[in-house]
């Protein structure tokens, strides 16, 4: 039988839309099967895109000319830098999102999307033939396909808790997904449960905001994508306000009502992303947390109050929420909820997020233990790019690894050491965070991006333009030599000690700006601003980005000894069943990822490494 | 040797462990898988009890007796190497110890031990960390009781615990760092910050003191060195004999050429020193001389003290020391008291041909010993190796204090913790294990 298709995405989330989209782009014929058309690119919880790490994730999507800046960029309600404070390595854009602007310019983008069609059907059931994965059964009908990216997040089985309310269901008013699970317990993929929550959203006319702090975004704002010029988006402010001794009265009172503590809810969820409740049991002494007030849409009444994520009763809920200042006379439009889920333990993961198991099985987002749109919609490229590049049969794949992206640590985090707890990025995560930054995506990515295939010629074009630019800023700086003393007089604080300087050198000097420079060198005025805020901050961590590099190679060597799939590790002597058990379950890709493993011991990966030099 | 041992780890290996040549007992150790397989080979035993000691005949694979040995099993990972050992006491005859060695090496898999191969497995396995095994190679090498005694706390740990609780406080540090970089939000309050660069500035005082230690750990590891200079005839030679006929244990000693440097390996009251005896230092000499002269200053520079040798004949008339010498402890010593119409009470007088006076000298020698380097510290930087770590941990300890970026305070921290870490062997640099074993002997 032909297939119709050579990839078929399941869902259309976050991590849905840039598979499609990833997919599409990469030349594959592509299928969308959702719900509803009208949910692709819900924002299920916060309407907000971006934050630390993760609006880097953003930033790198972007680079790959992936969707979520694009459009985030269109429908933003207010823009920030978080951190500004601090250096640029850890800085984080974040933008609150119209939503449903936000759902319709992604749904815009994608039924005009060459190569891709979407189809409103359930998928009932995996398709598979000799260990590889051929099609889907979707609302009763057969569709056949090279490849399957699935992308279900919270509806794999989806469970939802208000109280002690139990609703099946992906989303509020939403219909689980339950075919797929039996699908990939049967090909033998290890499946576990998470959770996650979200909470009460409140009618905007209701809220006293003279109680509450304004909240302003940045002006000028800056965008997400690399490719938005001209950026000047209307904004509007969000609201702060906090919980108080009243608060957290209520809630310790009615801890034993909470699923999450009477047993109802057995599943792990996210450290850092606490329900209110868990907040208290785990900060006690605290006597206020902030409550952020952020709109949903533009004009719409709907505001979503961050910082209090609950799965305790309606009654509850109404009691608490209204001692919080500014929310006395709230009223709910819809109950905080707790969704347990199904997922796949990403230790069954390739780089490419391929199964290891079932060939053109990929799977991406919450389905692998990560929390967040950003995440998602990362892996959600990855997946449906390499998927793109394993059905054409181009010989190519697209794999990041620690030291050039965000979704390079995350893909590595997650398929090497699995997840216990929603998996979500911090910079903390990343050892080379100096080196991977959300200004110079587009300089770590888009060249790979391009050799893969998934980068438009548009963008393409603006990218060498831009890095050509940077070539000859750099050439015209590094070519400005001058002596401490000339230095001094300009005003800048040098050693006087014969050494030679540039403009570009001045930069690490603390405190010192491009804006200083150009003040002293008028010349140097002639550079753009995206190229001349590139100079700053390479000149700014210049002696801690050259010493990165020589970790970072350092590291690339092991990653470069790669381990064959086929690894028979019980052939290996002298490693404990333990080891070989952890080793079978993740078959790490390269030497690299398998040092990182927990529980792996020096002695049992030297073993490997002389087994596989032996070979 | 295969080009790097680390790749032959799941081999079972074994070697000689106690020393070479006859007596009444051998120990030979085998490490590895297959250690039980070995055990029933050689012996018949097929399931030791760990820690329990067998009486048994050895065997060739031919079935004829070679010797009876005393058979100790001990199973991973509750043995030295965190794998199975298996020890062999034999009687200690050349023959014997042969015949077993050979023995084990017809069986498959096994394959005599590289130098320090059983520690460094010890090590790979979590039985103990780099600066515990290093302190065993220095047990194993010490001469006098200092020695011993220092060796042995390092074996214990005493380093190791010292390293590993300053990179516990710096990663205690960088943790509350990164939640102020990552959680903007959570309103983190400022003074968790606060007191963190007071605490950076005293564990960097405390690593600076810790460097400062007038390299007594590496002294007693190596020897303090004693340099006798003097001008030709003023009875140097006769003074090294004098110094060393009593009162003192001569450890081994070094001939070199008349011209070079000759020095004695003595054990003073547990210190182990090191009687350099040198040339002769004058002004005109030929080209040979001019060297072994050049030696002796260098030599005498590197000292921690000197032993300047005057003729008492020529009382008081005092001969200069040589020019390029650093200040340094110097003891001025007339030799030929026995020539001396008088001897000064004030100034140090011997005779290295009746002796008198040796025993004062070698009195003022220990108080110098005593003062320089008799400190007890618990825990001294005993190689060059921990020194270079903490400077440069130092180094990223000041930048970390200087830079206003918490990115930046963040990326010191980490370089400095990592400095830390690679001295006790928290990295994987399996190139320094390389490097670090290679001065162990096979069968340890």
């Amino acid at each position: 039988m032909t297939k119709e298709y050579d990839i078929i995405v399941i869902g259309g989330g976050h991590a849905g839309c840039e598979a499609a989209a990833g997919a599409a782009r990469t030349g594959a014929k592509t299928l969308l099967i959702t719900h509803h058309i009208r949910t692709i690119a819900d924002m299920s919880c916060n309407p907000a895109i971006g934050g630390l790490a993760k609006g880097t994730v953003v930033r790198e999507i972007d680079a790959l000319d992936g969707l979520m800046g694009r459009v985030i960029d269109k429908t933003g309600l207010q823009f920030r830098m978080l951190n500004a404070s601090k250096g640029p390595a850890v800085q984080g854009p974040r933008a609150q999102a119209d939503k449903e602007a936000y759902c319709a310019e992604m749904q815009r983008l994608l039924k005009g999307y060459p190569n891709l069609d979407i189809r409103e059907a359930s998928a009932d059931d995996l398709l598979e033939e000799n260990g590889c994965i051929c099609g889907v059964m979707a609302s009763g009908t057969v569709i056949r396909a090279g490849a399957v990216i699935v992308t279900t997040g919270t509806f794999l089985n989806g469970v939802m808790h208000v109280g002690p309310e139990q609703t099946a269901g992906g989303r509020y008013g939403e219909e689980a997904s339950l075919g797929i699970t039996p699908a990939l317990k049967r090909m033998g993929l290890q499946v576990g449960r998470l959770k996650t929550g979200t909470p009460a959203r409140l009618d905007k006319a209701t809220i006293d905001w003279s109680k509450c702090m304004r909240q302003d975004g940045d002006v000028p704002a800056r965008p997400f994508s690399f490719m938005s010029s001209d950026f000047q988006p209307e904004q509007i402010p969000c609201y702060m306000t906090h919980t108080t001794p009243e608060t957290h009265k209520i809630i310790e009172d009615n801890l034993y009502r909470a699923p999450l503590y009477c047993g109802q809810i057995h599943s792990v969820g996210p450290r850092y992303c606490p329900s209110i409740e868990d907040k208290l049991v785990r900060f006690k002494g605290r006597d206020s947390h902030h409550v952020f007030l952020e709109p949903e849409t533009r004009n719409g009444n709907s505001i979503y109050p961050n910082g209090i994520s609950t799965s305790l009763p309606k009654d509850v809920q109404e009691a608490f929420i209204r001692t919080i200042p500014g929310l006395e006379h709230v009223r709910i439009l819809r109950y905080a909820y707790a969704i347990e889920y199904d997922y796949v333990d990403p230790r069954e993961l390739k780089p490419t997020l391929e199964t290891k198991k079932v060939s053109g099985l990929f799977l991406a987002g919450q389905i692998n233990g990560t929390t967040g749109y950003e995440e998602a919609a990362g892996q959600g490229l990855v997946a449906g790019v390499n998927a793109a590049l394993q059905v054409l049969k181009t010989g190519r794949t697209l794999v990041f690894d620690r030291a050039d992206s965000y979704i390079g640590v995350m893909i590595d985090d997650i398929t090497t050491l699995g997840v216990d707890e929603p998996y979500r990025l911090f910079t903390s995560r990343a050892e080379y965070r100096l080196t991977i930054r959300a200004d110079n995506a587009d300089l770590r990515l888009t060249e790979k991006g391009i050799a893969a295939g998934c980068v438009g010629s548009e963008r393409a074009m603006a990218f060498r333009r831009k890095k050509q630019a940077l070539e000859q800023a750099r050439r015209l700086i590094q070519s400005m030599v001058y002596t401490p003393k000339e230095l001094q007089s300009f005003g800048f604080s040098v050693n006087s000690d014969g050494q030679k300087r540039t403009p570009f050198d001045m930069l690490s000097y603390q405190g010192v700006t491009w804006a200083q420079l150009t003040s002293v060198w008028p010349l140097l005025k002639s550079i753009t601003p995206d190229v001349a805020e590139q100079l700053e901050i390479e000149g700014r961590y210049q002696g801690y980005l050259a010493r990165q590099q020589l970790d970072i190679e350092a590291f690339r060597k092991d990653e470069a000894l790669k381990i064959p799939e086929d690894t028979d590790y019980t052939e290996i002597g002298g490693l404990s069943n333990e080891i070989i058990g952890r080793l079978n379950k993740t078959k790490p890709a390269t030497i690299g990822a398998m040092m990182r493993m927990t529980g792996m011991t020096p002695a049992a990966a030297t073993a490997v490494i002389g087994y596989l030099k032996r070979k | 040797m295969p080009e790097n041992l680390s790749y032959c780890l799941t081999d079972t290996i074994y070697a000689l462990s106690s020393g070479l040549g006859k007596g009444g007992v051998a120990v030979i150790r085998v490490s590895g898988s297959r250690v039980l397989d070995v055990v029933s080979r050689l012996t018949g035993l097929t399931h030791p009890e760990p820690r329990y000691a067998y009486f048994k005949p050895v065997r060739t694979s031919s079935g004829s007796v070679i010797d009876h040995a005393l058979i100790l099993y001990f199973k991973g990972p509750h043995s030295f190497t965190g794998e199975d050992v298996v020890e062999f006491q034999v009687h200690g005859g050349r023959g014997v110890i042969q015949a077993i060695l050979t023995a084990l090496g017809e069986i498959p898999g096994c394959r005599p031990a590289d130098r320090g191969e059983f520690s460094r497995r010890a090590v790979i396995n979590g039985k103990m960390d780099l600066t515990e095994a290093e302190g065993l190679l220095d047990l194993i090498n010490a001469e006098t009781e200092r020695q011993r005694v220092q060796a042995l706390g390092q074996m214990e740990g005493v380093l190791g615990r010292l390293y590993d609780n300053w990179r516990d406080r710096l990663c205690h540090h960088m943790a509350y760092i990164e939640a102020f970089i990552d959680f903007p939000e959570e309103e983190i309050p400022p003074e968790k910050l606060a007191g963190i660069d007071e605490d950076i500035q005293s564990l960097r005082t405390a690593i600076q003191n810790h460097l400062n230690d007038g390299r007594i750990g590496e002294k007693l590891r190596e020897g303090f060195q004693i340099a006798i200079i003097g001008v030709p005839n003023v009875g140097k030679s006769s003074l090294i004999n004098a110094l060393t006929h009593k009162n003192v244990a001569i450890v081994s000693q070094t001939a070199g050429t008349t011209r070079d440097v000759v020095e004695v390996h003595l054990d003073v009251d547990g210190f182990p020193v090191i009687l350099a005896d040198t040339a002769g230092l004058r002004e005109r000499a030929d080209e040979i001389e001019s060297e072994g002269i050049r030696r002796a200053v260098q030599k005498a520079d590197e000292a921690d003290l000197i032993l300047h040798v005057q003729d008492g004949t020529l009382y008081p008339a005092v001969e200069p020391l040589p020019p390029g010498l650093s200040l340094k402890t110097v003891l001025t010593v007339w030799n030929k008291a026995d020539k001396m119409r008088e001897q000064p009470s004030d100034v140090m007088c011997v005779s290295a041909l009746t002796e008198s006076g040796i025993p004062e000298l070698w009195a003022q020698i220990r108080t110098v010993l005593e003062r320089d380097f008799g400190r007890r510290d618990n825990g001294m930087i005993t190689r060059e190796r921990y020194r270079t770590a903490l400077a440069e941990c130092v180094r990223s300890l000041d930048r970390a204090l200087t830079v206003s970026d918490l990115e930046l305070k963040a990326e010191e921290l980490r370089l400095a913790a990592r400095a830390l870490g690679r001295i006790t062997g928290r990295i994987e640099a399996e190139d320094l294990l390389d490097v670090i074993f290679r001065d162990f002997c096979i069968g340890k």
